[in-house]
């Protein structure tokens, strides 16, 4: 018999096949184990890189991101021509469309004017918005 | 070769992460119940804003500079100091964590040529990926490494990084460097070389390592050594298992009653007891302890030590344990109290081992209620210890502190859209 130690701090990713080993018939699905499913896994590439942040406002309504969304920003990756951008704007952080051919910042709804970028200096593009999350169902957690 | 890389008056970077606003301004972080400055942004520095001033002298001196002023943020802190690691081990498969904001790489057969591309890079990652600035120094020994990254700050044209591969042709700069500079010689130690007339760090190269561990101690005449490219000082990847754990604050209000110096010391005892949990180990004895503040004329401290008839990691037995101390030998009427904390003294691993066959060991059903627990407060924040209190008048003042912006749900940075 393989005993497992169990970590009740992993038991959530790890894979339950592993708990049926008392008696009666083995579980089929024992050869077919895999971890499971992880959402850090699916949208966190560089995790000491990423950081969370919440939207505020109605810029980017056409992008699907509303108020209050979580967006997964990513420090590492290169920002390309139409990523969406977290910026530094006026001493503020924004998040618009980077639209590198006419050097400025777009919003996704038509009230909002393109931002010009003038000057290296003053507004730096602090990362990558990777994902976005919305509750559809309010969540104890956040 | 070594590297020892560490970031830019770290405090007030972390607070400058989130915050666009604050870059290039004047910033300083206050120590704990927000006594004194203890970190200032380099614009800080240049207005003259002096280290380890209390603050309430200069208060107002800062806000009328426009200077920005914040309580530690310890749980931001944490993070960006993890995310820093995380990514410098990347660059290095042995990495020395040296402090919150240090830390020494190894790095065996890198081309010398490289050194100083590797170090730009290192500092390029880091400021990228976690928004924090970061100085590098590298040399053959972990003390030139350390010399070097003081140089690298130092020096404009360095850019922060700065490569010492052969010691002896920076003489010239070490003649100007005073000797308290050197990793391990403090400014005691430094006064003590004046009698020597070794003033410089050049002065104590040319010093006989044999004669200086006669006259001082052999970390002297390793050091030494090292700065003469001789490495003594090896890499410590794994620092030992902790051998004792202290909880122990200020308060922000001077404590009088006995209730509150129980709760606290039952708080400081929790907090212990998580970290002990944490590293497996239980314990077999506790040590309580409580003082006024050294300032007063009536000095007052107390220090009891509690062997335990069971080796334990239940926060109910060790709490219990503390404020039967507090009650029955460290409370006086008459004394502010203005600090207390909880040792644990003696640890012993969690796993029976033979040797210890003898010591009894707490019940299963205590294991899983802490570990129950643990579990609760890590997902949900705190649950407490009745015994703690609930929002006592000498929790540690932070009331100027930045959002927990990268460990709370609902303190996450907030951007414009």
């Amino acid at each position: 018999m393989n005993v497992v130690p169990v970590n009740p701090k992993t038991l959530g990713s790890l894979s339950f096949y592993l708990s049926y080993v008392a008696a009666g018939f083995p579980s089929p699905a024992d050869d077919y184990a895999e971890q499971s499913l992880s959402i850090d896994e699916l949208l966190i590439k560089h995790p000491s890189a990423t950081y969370l942040v919440r939207a505020s406002g109605d810029s980017m309504i056409r992008s699907g991101i509303f108020d209050q969304d979580i967006l997964i920003v990513d420090r590492a990756v290169e920002p390309k021509d139409g990523d969406i951008v977290i910026a530094g704007v006026d001493g503020e952080l924004t998040c618009k469309y980077l639209n590198l051919a006419k050097r400025c910042l777009v919003a996704a709804n038509p009230a909002y004017p393109a931002i010009p970028i003038r000057d290296e200096q003053d507004m730096v593009i602090e990362g990558v918005v990777i994902s976005s999350i919305r509750l559809h169902r309010s969540c104890t957690r956040s | 070769m070594y590297a020892l890389v560490d970031c830019n008056s770290f405090f007030a970077s972390c607070e400058q992460v989130f915050r666009p606003d604050l870059r290039n301004k004047p910033v300083v972080v206050l120590s704990n119940n927000d006594g004194c400055i203890v970190a200032r942004s380099k614009e800080a520095k240049r207005l003259g804003v002096p280290d380890l001033l209390p603050y309430f002298k200069i208060a107002d001196q800062l806000k009328r500079a426009g200077v920005s002023v914040f309580s530690s943020n310890y749980e931001l802190y944490g993070d960006l100091s993890m995310r820093v690691m995380n990514t410098l081990s990347v660059f290095s498969n042995t990495i020395e964590v040296y402090s919150i904001d240090e830390a020494f790489l190894g790095l065996n057969g890198i081309p010398a040529k490289t050194l100083p591309a590797l170090g730009h890079d290192i500092r390029h990652t880091i400021l990228k990926y976690v928004g924090l600035p970061v100085g590098v120094g590298m040399g053959p020994t972990k003390t030139l490494a350390k010399l070097a990254n003081h140089i690298a700050k130092q020096s404009p044209k360095c850019r922060y990084v700065c490569v010492i591969d052969q010691p002896e042709r920076w003489h010239k700069v070490f003649a100007k460097l005073p000797v308290h500079k050197v990793w391990g010689i403090g400014s005691r130690l430094a006064k003590r070389f004046a009698d020597l007339e070794v003033y410089s760090v050049l002065d104590l190269i040319h010093q006989d390592p044999e004669k200086m561990q006669r006259l001082y101690n052999v970390n002297v005449a390793r050091t030494i050594n090292e700065l003469r490219g001789v490495a003594c000082f090896e890499l410590e990847e794994h620092p030992e298992a902790k051998q004792q754990i202290f909880s122990t604050r200020s308060f922000g209000n001077k404590v009088t009653d006995c209730l509150s110096l129980e709760q606290s010391v039952s708080q400081y005892a929790s907090r212990a007891c998580e970290k002990l949990r944490k590293e497996r180990k239980l314990v077999k004895t506790v040590q309580v302890f409580a003082s006024s503040s050294r300032f007063i004329t009536n000095y007052y401290s107390r220090t009891v030590v509690v062997p335990l008839a069971t080796a334990t990691n239940d926060s109910r037995t060790v709490c219990h344990v503390a404020r039967q101390a507090v009650r029955k030998h460290i409370y006086r009427p008459s004394v502010p109290f203005a600090r207390a904390g909880v040792g644990l003294v003696e640890l012993l691993p969690e796993a029976p081992e033979q040797l210890d066959a003898f010591i009894p060991r707490q019940g299963e059903a205590s294991k899983t209620l802490m570990q129950t627990l643990d579990q609760i407060n890590q997902r949900h924040g705190r649950i407490f210890i009745a015994s703690q209190g609930i929002d006592p008048y000498w929790r540690m003042q932070r009331n100027l502190k930045s959002p927990a912006y990268t460990t709370r749900w609902n303190e996450l940075p907030v951007v414009k859209t």
